[in-house]
């Protein structure tokens, strides 16, 4: 069931998460739904968390999803699919359904790192066949730019405001990817929109493994991250030319980094263009910016050793 | 060929459930609901139903997984207890919401603090308002006919709701007591096969379920709700006629028990009613007219009913196996808003028993229907609400 991954030939398929939807312009969020949609042609049931994603793409009598879709709560996209995902494979069993289809969760980070993180761990390790899309923001930017356990260290939110005591946010953000490899299942990913190619290759391999498997995509959200509406693609391949956020995949426990920035560039250029991070550029704040570039540094460190010696 | 069986409550409803073959059953333990849901997992095991379990992490991803798997069309049961339906809570309006006809039986248990795993109503009570259809059962007997019944009412095409079916912790779900089993080849006729409705898997059709409902519409959500609780009396009605055919077992929305010339009456829900009806014959054998209501159909409520069966009584003694802190028990206020309407109304009073699984007492019953004589013969009520059998 591969899509060649021609633009021409992509042009020609039918959207899955079609426009009209009312994200906000320049959100990274629906450009990361539309290629995971396009990445496959089997037929596909979507379960959606609450979040920006849920709330601006299915109002009233209005969806833009071509596909089956549901949305319950908050902190059970994972939990609601599995319930899907089994009557499925019951019906199937039975003899009542014989269509192959693939399962897709959709959450923000909030509803996939907090909240929604024991619904999620509990349906991984119970071993559905579903891939579970986070598209990581960075922070609750539904209820307006609130931070989570995905919030970078030094940002500047609405619950972790930079005062003039507090620079911002003093905790890394919690390493879900790594997280979700350690639950031992067939693929884990780290992917963005900016390398878009790589994103719907991990797509298409996920579906093509059986089990659960786990994707975290970075969506920038130009609202909370206080950058330019257009800069959702250029902020994102800095995440990833500054290896704050590199691209690799975990397939059966063995670490692959799928993208090598051809020059590591340093986390501040990434965060400069960004008013969540403006606070750090002052000279009292050196110091939590260097902290920044030592956290990125040394976990690209592990990361690449971790590849190397797979 | 009905046949006679010595089982618990827990064991009669895994049996009715076996008997009824679910697609989909969302399991996860908790006390007094544990041993129904691990008889019903043994079921999977030895192939005797073709259910699909999810072995889920917390009853919140249990009703989640319910919900995805009824949306996705077939038929899904789970079942809780207490702290477990409290976790659910935000998952059954949701479930109401979306008119999704999952069957769960509630073995009814108090809630913390302080932490008690026995006997009492609160559950299902702080569940009353979350759209779901709530069916309560004296014994096990009833609550395996309920368990069966239930998969008619819910799934009914006027209707696709969500169904509890309510029974007491330990006294119904641990007691062995003489119980009638249906054949399986009966239950199976009688539930029928599963009728979709707008199915999640329907590829061909794509649905959206759960979109979000702005200030223009979600009133009108509501109202469609209420109104569609309004046709649920009638199919409960319908339902337990054709059980009756089928086992000889006769059902109503409420059992009046003595209650037809009955001056004083006792209402009062699940296991207590049998103790009570003791008490009230040796009452009757004293000549005093006593009487009893109790309720099966608790939500929707039936208010007119009610009304009706008690209106010619002096005065009415709600027992109430919950509380509601700072106000009276939740079924003395449904019953005394399903009195208000009549010119003529019996005297009220509410009493709060058995909290926690303290024992209910045929001396307890003595006490209430002594005390509503006097008030039959008064006209007055002392004390508007009390507590029975509380330590002093």
């Amino acid at each position: 069931m591969a899509t060649p991954l021609s633009l021409k030939e992509l042009s020609k398929k039918e959207d899955r998460f079609t426009h009209g939807h009312r994200m906000c312009s320049g959100c990274g969020a629906p450009i990361v739904v539309k290629i995971a949609m396009l990445a496959t042609d089997y037929p596909v049931v979507v379960s959606n968390a609450t979040g920006c994603l849920e709330v601006s793409s299915c109002i009233s009598e209005f969806t833009a999803w071509n596909v089956p879709w549901i949305h319950t709560a908050f902190e059970n996209a994972a939990a609601t699919l599995s319930g899907v995902e089994t009557m499925y494979r019951s019906l199937k069993k039975q003899g009542k359904f014989d269509q192959e289809v693939k399962f897709i969760a959709f959450g923000g980070d909030g509803g996939t790192y907090d909240i929604g993180f024991q619904s999620l761990s509990g349906a991984i390790e119970r071993g559905h066949d579903m891939i579970y899309i986070c598209y990581d923001n960075g922070a609750y930017m539904n209820t307006g730019i609130q931070r989570s356990s995905a919030t970078p260290l030094g940002a500047d939110t609405t619950t972790c405001p930079a005062g003039s005591v507090i620079p911002g946010k003093l905790r890394n953000r919690k390493n879900l990817t790594k997280i979700m490899a350690a639950h031992d299942i067939p693929y884990v990913a780290q992917a963005s929109p900016s390398h878009w190619q790589d994103l719907f290759r991990k797509v298409q391999k996920a579906h093509e493994l059986k089990g659960p498997k786990f994707i975290n995509v970075i969506a920038p959200c130009n609202r909370g991250w206080r950058s330019k509406t257009n800069d959702a693609i250029q902020l994102s391949r800095l995440a990833v030319n500054t290896c704050y956020w590199p691209l690799y995949e975990i397939e059966d426990g063995v670490t692959k980094i799928t993208v090598t920035p051809k020059e590591k560039i340093p986390v501040a250029e990434f965060m400069k263009p960004q008013g969540r991070f403006k606070h750090l550029f002052s000279p009292e704040n050196e110091g939590l910016l260097q902290r920044v570039q030592e956290e990125v540094d040394k976990e690209w460190a592990k990361l690449l050793k971790e590849a190397k010696t797979d | 060929m009905a046949k006679v069986v010595a089982v618990t409550g827990n064991e009669a409803c895994a049996n009715a459930l076996r008997q009824v073959n679910p697609d989909v059953c969302g399991i996860y333990p908790i006390t007094p609901q544990t041993d129904m849901m691990q008889r019903f997992a043994s079921f999977i095991a030895d192939g005797k139903v073709d259910t699909e379990s999810i072995l889920v992490e917390s009853e919140h991803s249990s009703m989640s997984a319910c919900i995805g798997a009824a949306a996705a069309g077939g038929r899904v049961i789970t079942a809780t207890s207490s702290q477990g339906l409290a976790l659910m809570w935000e998952m059954l309006h949701i479930a109401s919401g979306d008119r999704l006809p999952i069957v769960m039986p509630v073995v009814n248990r108090a809630l913390s603090a302080p932490l008690n795993i026995h006997g009492d109503h609160s559950d299902a009570m702080g569940a009353r308002d979350t759209g779901w259809i709530q069916l309560w059962s004296e014994n096990g007997q009833e609550a395996y006919d309920n368990t069966i019944q239930a998969f008619r009412i819910a799934e009914h095409m006027d209707i696709r709701l969500p169904i509890m079916v309510c029974m007491d912790g330990f006294i119904i779900s641990h007691s062995i007591e003489r119980l009638e089993y249906l054949e399986d080849q009966e239950v199976k006729d009688f539930v029928g096969p599963f009728k979709n409705f707008l199915p999640l898997l329907d590829l061909a059709k794509p649905k959206s379920y759960g979109p979000l409902i702005l200030t223009d519409l979600y009133h009108e959500y509501k109202r469609a709700q209420h109104e569609i609780m309004t046709k649920v009396k009638d199919v409960v009605l319908d339902v337990a006629k054709d059980f009756e055919k089928m086992s000889g077992r006769k059902y109503g929305i409420f059992e009046s028990y003595r209650l037809e010339d009955a001056d004083i009456a006792i209402v009062i829900l699940n296991s207590a009613a049998g103790t009570t009806k003791d008490v009230i014959d040796q009452f009757r054998e004293k000549g005093i007219k006593a009487g009893l209501l109790k309720p099966r159909l608790f939500r929707p409520f039936p208010f007119t009913e009610i009304a009706d069966a008690l209106k010619n009584t002096k005065a009415v003694c709600v027992m109430d196996r919950a509380d509601s802190y700072g106000s009276y028990g939740p079924l003395f206020m449904e019953i005394a808003s399903a009195l208000y309407p009549l010119e003529k109304k019996p005297l009220l009073m509410n009493k709060i028993y058995g909290l926690g699984g303290r024992d209910y007492l045929p001396s307890h019953a003595v006490q209430v229907l002594t005390e509503l004589n006097e008030i039959a013969k008064s006209g007055k009520v002392n004390t508007l609400k009390d507590y029975i059998g509380v330590r002093e």
